[in-house]
């Protein structure tokens, strides 16, 4: 196996590496192993991060969770492996990692240059503006000289520039290591703004002696789309990572969900009996069992039950659908039909 | 009347009047004070400004940690005070000292706990039976135990992987281990860096040097970033164990150097001695030259430990969920408010109380040897 090592960017931080893969060889490595590995955040609130008991929960969580309930039949045979922002990658590459499912953006560079695919879309994020309610502002064109607590060395840093410049618009960065240091800088006063990418902000804004005092702003001044990513060269993985999400797009679209998935079985539509298994060959066709995208809504939910119980207005995110709606109910979380 | 007018014929003995208290100005708390406290118009600035800042802090903390604090309870709803929500440290302490361990196997975790409490407490005792022994067995058959209790996989144990491993056992696993090998590997370096066969020479002094030479965590970074890279696929070293080895090799280098301090501290006439009896290198070495040598480095020694037990957590930023990983990673949780000062103040106090409990056992251990050899 021929390993080509290209250029290392940015000191010790991004490795580059194109891929060696070999086609259709992790859906058998998964099967023997018994046991899906997945890469998660070390912790994003909502996204993946421990719970009281130290079990991994999240939106990104989930997406793991459901591509083994769709391979292996149990959402439980995941092994979870923490991965800082600058060790993802390489964890995929190397093939340490099955799926990566760490609120990674999908851009341009990440897709082409670093022998990864990115298999959809679990969250349509962008970078907005936290302010404090007495501040009195109702929209980020009105920040023109404004102090913005920032975390170091991530994009949003670069966005913020871009935007002001584009705006014509001063502000003077206080910049933090951390984003609990952020948060504390905001609290006590050391500036006006917060920003970083809004699911983040609603997080943020709960480590706050008053969440109700701080209002996240309208604007979004950047695109963050994120979503789980697989080595590039195996395609049939690909193919299961890529539709297990838009399973379960589909099952909220057609209104299945973990507590009617049993009785959907015996329904008329035919394009419910394609999704749960009882008509086509759907499963066989991605080398899976019929019933792959019952199992996924029946342990994991659809799209919406997995966004309302990681951070929906139920959670203490309180984060409302947004972009992240179906396409039919305005948003633009839109899958291609099982058919 | 004759001579009964004496004292002691009438039964009148000479008593002294019991002696007086020295004046209050010269014992008790009064003169320490003043010898201490107020003994110059700078000290008596300083200690008033002392005072001044703990009549600040103090009655603030204790107000915060302790009054006006929340116990009991187990969600953010049962902390309603402005003070500490320990609540969150109680909910979360499973998983500060388990990390992702099944909660069905943590027994295993608690066993090694109480081995280790087995093994170190006598060490604080002085002439304790057996301790020379638990040592013994604390630096051998310990951590191999530990190691198939942790691990599993033999005996019918269920494997755990090292991947859950986390909390203050990972904290603990990592400084045990880095400190029961560097120790030895520091010992051989040393004695090869003044050996006079020049191969093993360099090669010492290139290994030093070159581990001397790099952060401990560009050292992390290399094991967990770029050796996978390098490795032909399908070999996928365990990432703790990348760590532990770059953790080693790091404070082994050091450890060479602090350990080279107490044998250039050995007189040369303490070699020619023990060549004039006769003995060889390694017997001269093993016992005349090291245990003089390492008697007189225990404080450095003892620094380089607390400094690897503290070094440990820079494993967070390669994804080890070590104690202050997993207080960090918790912090964020959204079904708690702003617990961040509580989980760090916690997080403060374990490795305090490890760190002062080696600085302890370091000055007893100074005292016990300390059989004329002080300069």
């Amino acid at each position: 196996m021929i390993k080509t090592k290209a250029a290392l960017a940015a000191g010790l931080a991004a490795a580059v590496l194109t891929a060696p893969a070999l086609a259709a060889e992790t859906l058998d490595a998964v099967k023997s192993r018994g046991e899906l590995v997945c890469g998660v955040s070390t912790g994003l609130p909502g996204f993946s991060s421990p719970d009281d008991a130290g079990n991994w929960t999240g939106i990104d969580v989930d997406v793991c969770r459901a591509v083994a309930a769709a391979v292996l039949g149990d959402a439980d045979a995941v092994k979870f492996v923490p991965l800082t922002a600058k060790e993802r990658f390489t964890a995929l590459q190397s093939g340490e990692i099955d799926v990566l499912s760490r609120n990674t953006t999908w851009t341009h560079t990440r897709d082409t240059s670093l022998g990864l695919n990115f298999a959809g879309v679990n969250y349509y994020d962008g970078q907005g503006f936290l302010v404090k309610k007495d501040l009195g502002v109702a929209s980020a064109t009105e920040l023109d000289g404004a102090s913005v607590c920032i975390q170091a060395g991530t994009t949003t840093e670069l966005n913020l520039a871009d935007y002001f410049r584009f705006k014509g618009m001063d502000y003077s960065p206080v910049v933090f290591d951390t984003s609990d240091q952020t948060v504390q800088g905001f609290a006590s006063g050391r500036c006006d703004v917060l920003t970083s990418d809004q699911s983040q902000l609603y997080g943020l804004r709960t480590k706050l002696d008053n969440p109700d005092s701080a209002v996240v702003l309208p604007e979004v001044i950047s695109k963050e789309p994120l979503g789980p990513v697989v080595r590039q060269g195996d395609d049939e993985w690909f193919n299961i990572v890529k539709w297990t999400l838009f399973a379960q797009v589909n099952a909220e679209e057609l209104g299945v969900t973990s507590e009617n998935v049993e009785d959907m079985k015996t329904s008329d539509n035919p394009a419910v009996k394609r999704l749960v298994g009882t008509d086509g060959d759907m499963g066989e066709k991605l080398g899976l069992s019929a019933d792959w995208a019952a199992m996924v809504v029946a342990q994991v939910g659809n799209y919406g039950e997995m966004f309302e119980r990681n951070v929906g207005e139920t959670t203490p995110l309180n984060i409302s659908r947004g972009l992240n709606a179906l396409w039919s109910d305005g948003g633009i979380q839109y899958a291609p039909p099982i058919r | 009347m004759p001579a009964t007018d004496h004292p002691a014929a009438g039964g009148e003995t000479f008593r002294p009047l019991p002696p007086r208290p020295p004046p209050s100005s010269t014992i008790g708390p009064l003169r320490w004070a003043r010898d201490n406290l107020f003994s110059s118009p700078l000290n008596v600035m300083l200690t008033v400004f002392g005072l001044y800042l703990a009549w600040l802090i103090v009655p603030y903390l204790v107000d915060w940690a302790i009054l006006s604090a929340d116990f009991t309870g187990s969600t953010w709803d049962d902390c309603p005070s402005d003070g500490a929500c320990w609540v969150f440290v109680g909910a979360r302490l499973d998983f500060f000292i388990y990390g992702h361990y099944p909660p069905a196997e943590r027994w295993r975790v608690d066993i090694v706990f109480l081995l280790l409490a087995v093994v170190l407490v006598p060490q604080f005792i002085p002439r304790c039976p057996g301790r020379l022994w638990l040592g013994v067995f604390g630096l051998t058959l310990y951590p191999v135990i530990t190691g198939a209790l942790l691990l599993g996989g033999v005996f019918g144990l269920e494997a755990v992987e090292t991947g859950s491993w986390g909390g203050l056992m990972l904290t603990l696993v990592l400084s045990y281990v880095g400190i029961v090998a560097a120790l030895p590997i520091g010992i051989l370096l040393a004695l090869g860096r003044r050996s006079s066969m020049p191969v093993i020479r360099s090669l010492c002094v290139v290994f030093i040097e070159l581990w001397r030479g790099v952060p401990l965590i560009s050292v992390l970074f290399m094991a967990s970033v770029m050796l996978p890279l390098f490795l032909p696929d399908g070999v996928n070293f365990d990432k703790l164990l990348r760590a532990l080895i770059g953790i080693v090799m790091f404070q082994s280098a050091y450890m060479a150097e602090v350990i080279r301090g107490g044998l250039q501290g050995i007189p040369k006439g303490q070699y020619e001695a023990a060549a004039a009896l006769g003995l060889g290198y390694w017997r001269a070495t093993g016992l005349i030259i090291l245990p003089q040598a390492l008697k007189m480095v225990i404080p450095g020694i003892v620094n380089t430990f607390i400094s690897l037990f503290k070094d440990t957590t820079l494993v967070l930023i390669i994804g080890l969920f070590d104690l202050l990983g997993t207080v960090q990673s918790s912090i964020v949780d959204p079904a708690w408010g702003p617990v961040a000062v509580e989980g760090y103040v916690f997080a403060a106090f374990c490795f305090w109380v490890f760190c002062f409990g080696m600085s302890r056992y370091s000055q007893t251990l100074e005292r016990k040897l300390h059989t004329g050899h002080k300069r």
